[in-house]
């Protein structure tokens, strides 16, 4: 679960990490009172899920409170990267002498959570892991003991040869290892970590993205999830305990599987026949027909699905417990959209027969009923 | 031969009372597998009623469990606030393998889990996987003993329904399985590929394996570089998500390209890599059969 930057800063002060005070709006009006309040120049920054925000135009220097207005204006209802911007953050502008970068995230190979840090910070730290390797310094850390002290200033020392400096991000970096940790994070950022012309080392920017599997012993975090940055249809399959992606474009074969890597391959075997998959479905290991209903109240919830495609691997579940649960589903609600099913395993035979007397076409081959299903949609 | 569970594993069911826990072991005992006891907290000195009459102690923790009965293998249907904790405690209590079946543990928890276990020298399978299974000797875990044949061919994957899928294939093509192993689908696992190559190789009865990735991470290359140098036998992949997006997870919580390895974690990549070091990579899970058939001819 990503959280915005607003939300991120609010972490990352109850750790005492230094961070410019800042006022999330949603108004024009307000983004001008703010500024009023703040005095001298602020910054609008456009709160949504995604990077390269400035790139967008979504972050402006407002000189004063009309063009924060003015700039606020503009940014609230824009789109960047397909995500509407319906809340900016209003901040005090900071002067600023250097930018350098650090970050964590879970690193897959390590089994630990692994800082990167750099003195060229405020730009795509993919870009300087490319341009310039030697620029960056890691290090994982062990998370039986969490960071110790010396690591934290082994960290630090490589982006200021201040002393001061260092000093100063030596404690911002052990606090946003706390940070991570009592979030739950899987990743955590800071670009740019500034230093002022008076001396000060400051977190201007933050990003965070949370463990889903933490929310549920941490409900403080748990709350900070918007649920406007994401497709309806999305909320509601969290809702129901299904695992719901809708597919970026047109897709029109609506997919309904269980288990995660068949869903995956699913799509792609749509693709392989020229079809274009509309989303990721992982109905999980039931046979209950709510789970059904959900599903296909979902999947039809989009417009350009025009054929519904079940696939089920019946293992521990029985196939025809499977095709029980399908009919009693469909019973339930009113589709008109065709509905092609393919099941396979233990008790497939029976399953096909419960299924053909229902009235519904039933294959065994995943091949087949993917052919089926682009053939339907490409017809329909 | 088989690897990691054969006829002789001793298992121990962690969270024996639970739904899923009761329901598997039953299923388990069924196929055969030498069920040795049960632990539950709360629950010591009761009994577990398995099939035909067949009954196993539970005990309170671990440490009794295994000396009483001499386990050398556990197997965690544990709820994900519980789950690493549990491994902690089977780690520490001297098994030689933790099959972890719980999906939504924490990423910090398993971090730690598995820091601990590795220094007992423990090896912990999954978290969030479907656990394995040698045919005609022993299952640990969720896979349905059904679909299963014995024969010489094996399997490794990231994935549950998707391996099932092939290892019916294989069973209904005559081609039966040394043992199939899930090794989960979460961004911190214990067994990798490697780990699982490795052993298929040294097994005198596997003739070729079957080796099913995803999207995220880059587990599949590393292996696909280890099968051209250390591997004699053929090996036949196949992987998921050619048109998964990146940055959003694909139900596992390891299956998702992060946004910041650019093309390293597509399925494309992976497939690529995997026919640079002489894997040959199914494009469907129809095609598993064919290839296999041909290497083996």
């Amino acid at each position: 679960m990503d959280i915005h930057e607003y939300q991120a800063k609010e972490r990352f002060r109850s750790v005492g990490i230094p961070v410019p005070p800042g006022r999330v709006v949603s108004t024009p009006e307000e983004a001008e009172v703010a500024a009023e309040e703040y005095g001298g120049t602020v910054v609008i920054k456009a709160q949504v899920h995604s990077g390269g925000r400035g790139k967008a135009g979504g972050v402006k220097l407002a000189e004063h409170p009309e063009e924060a207005r003015d700039y606020a204006s503009e940014i609230l209802g824009m789109d960047i990267n397909g995500l509407p911007v319906d809340k900016v953050l209003v901040t005090p502008a900071e002067d600023i002498d250097t930018e350098a970068y650090v970050g964590v995230v879970i690193d897959r190979e390590a089994q630990a959570a692994t800082f990167m840090v750099s003195p060229e910070g405020g730009i795509d730290i993919e870009e300087v892991k490319r341009t310039n390797p030697k620029a960056i310094r890691n290090l994982s850390i062990d998370p039986r003991y969490g960071m110790l002290p010396h690591q934290a200033y082994w960290l630090a020392s490589f982006l200021y040869d201040d002393p001061n400096l260092a000093d100063q991000a030596r404690k911002i970096i052990a606090q946003l290892y706390d940070a991570f940790v009592s979030s739950g994070a899987k990743m955590a950022e800071i670009n740019p970590l500034i230093t002022t012309p008076a001396g000060e080392v400051k977190a201007i920017d933050a990003k965070m993205s949370i463990d889903d599997s933490e929310l549920f012993r941490r409900p403080d975090v748990a709350k900070m999830r918007d649920t406007s940055s994401e497709p309806p249809s999305e909320t509601k399959a969290r809702e129901a305990g299904l695992s719901y992606v809708k597919l970026d474009g047109d897709g029109e074969v609506g997919l309904c599987v269980n288990g995660a890597g068949l869903a995956m391959a699913t799509m792609d075997l749509v693709a392989y026949y020229e079809g274009k998959p509309a989303n990721f479905l992982d109905i999980g290991g039931s046979s209950n027909p709510d789970k059904v209903v959900a599903a296909l109240e979902i999947i039809t919830s989009d417009p350009n699905v025009k054929v519904i495609l079940f696939n089920i691997f019946g293992g521990i579940t029985r196939c025809d417990d499977v095709a029980n649960g399908i009919i009693e589903a469909i019973e339930k609600i009113d589709i008109e959209l065709p509905i092609v099913i393919r099941l396979t395993g233990t008790n497939e035979d029976r399953a096909l027969e419960i299924l053909e007397d229902a009235g519904l076409s039933a294959y065994t081959s995943m091949d087949e009923v993917v052919k089926k299903a682009v053939e339907l949609a490409g017809a329909a | 031969m088989a690897i990691f569970i054969d006829s002789d594993t001793k298992v121990l069911v962690q969270g024996i009372t639970g739904r899923d826990g009761s329901f598997h072991t039953r299923e388990m005992m069924s196929y055969g597998t030498r069920v040795v006891a049960g632990v539950t907290p709360g629950k010591g000195s009761q009994t577990f009623e398995g099939p035909n009459g067949s009954n196993v102690p539970i005990f309170n923790g671990m440490d009794e469990a295994v000396h009483e009965t001499g386990a050398n293998t556990s197997v965690i249907y544990v709820p994900p606030r519980f789950a690493a904790g549990a491994i902690l405690e089977a780690a520490e209590a001297g098994v030689e393998l933790i099959v972890a079946i719980t999906e939504g543990i924490p990423v910090l928890d398993m971090a730690r889990a598995h820091a601990f276990a590795r220094d007992r020298g423990v090896r912990v399978l999954g978290p969030n996987c479907p656990g394995l299974i040698s045919p005609g000797k022993s299952k640990v875990g969720i896979l349905p003993g059904q679909i299963v044949a014995e024969g010489p061919i094996g399997v490794v994957s990231r994935s549950g329904t998707l391996t099932y899928e092939a290892i019916f294939q294989l069973t209904t093509a005559g081609l039966g399985q040394t043992t199939c192993v899930g090794i989960g689908g979460d961004p911190l696992i214990g067994t990798n590929f490697i780990d699982c190559l490795k052993e298929f190789e040294a097994d005198s009865e596997t003739t070729a394996v079957v080796m099913i990735g995803e999207i995220g991470g880059t587990d599949e290359q590393e292996a696909a570089v280890y099968v051209k140098e250390n591997m004699s036998k053929p090996v036949v992949g196949f992987i998921a998500g050619l048109t998964a997006p990146p940055g959003r997870r694909m139900g596992h919580a390891g299956a998702i390209i992060s946004e910041s390895s650019g093309t390293a974690e597509t399925a494309k990549e992976k497939i690529k890599v995997f026919n640079e070091n002489g894997i040959l990579s199914a494009e469907r899970t129809a095609d598993i059969v064919g290839l296999l058939q041909s290497r083996l001819a």
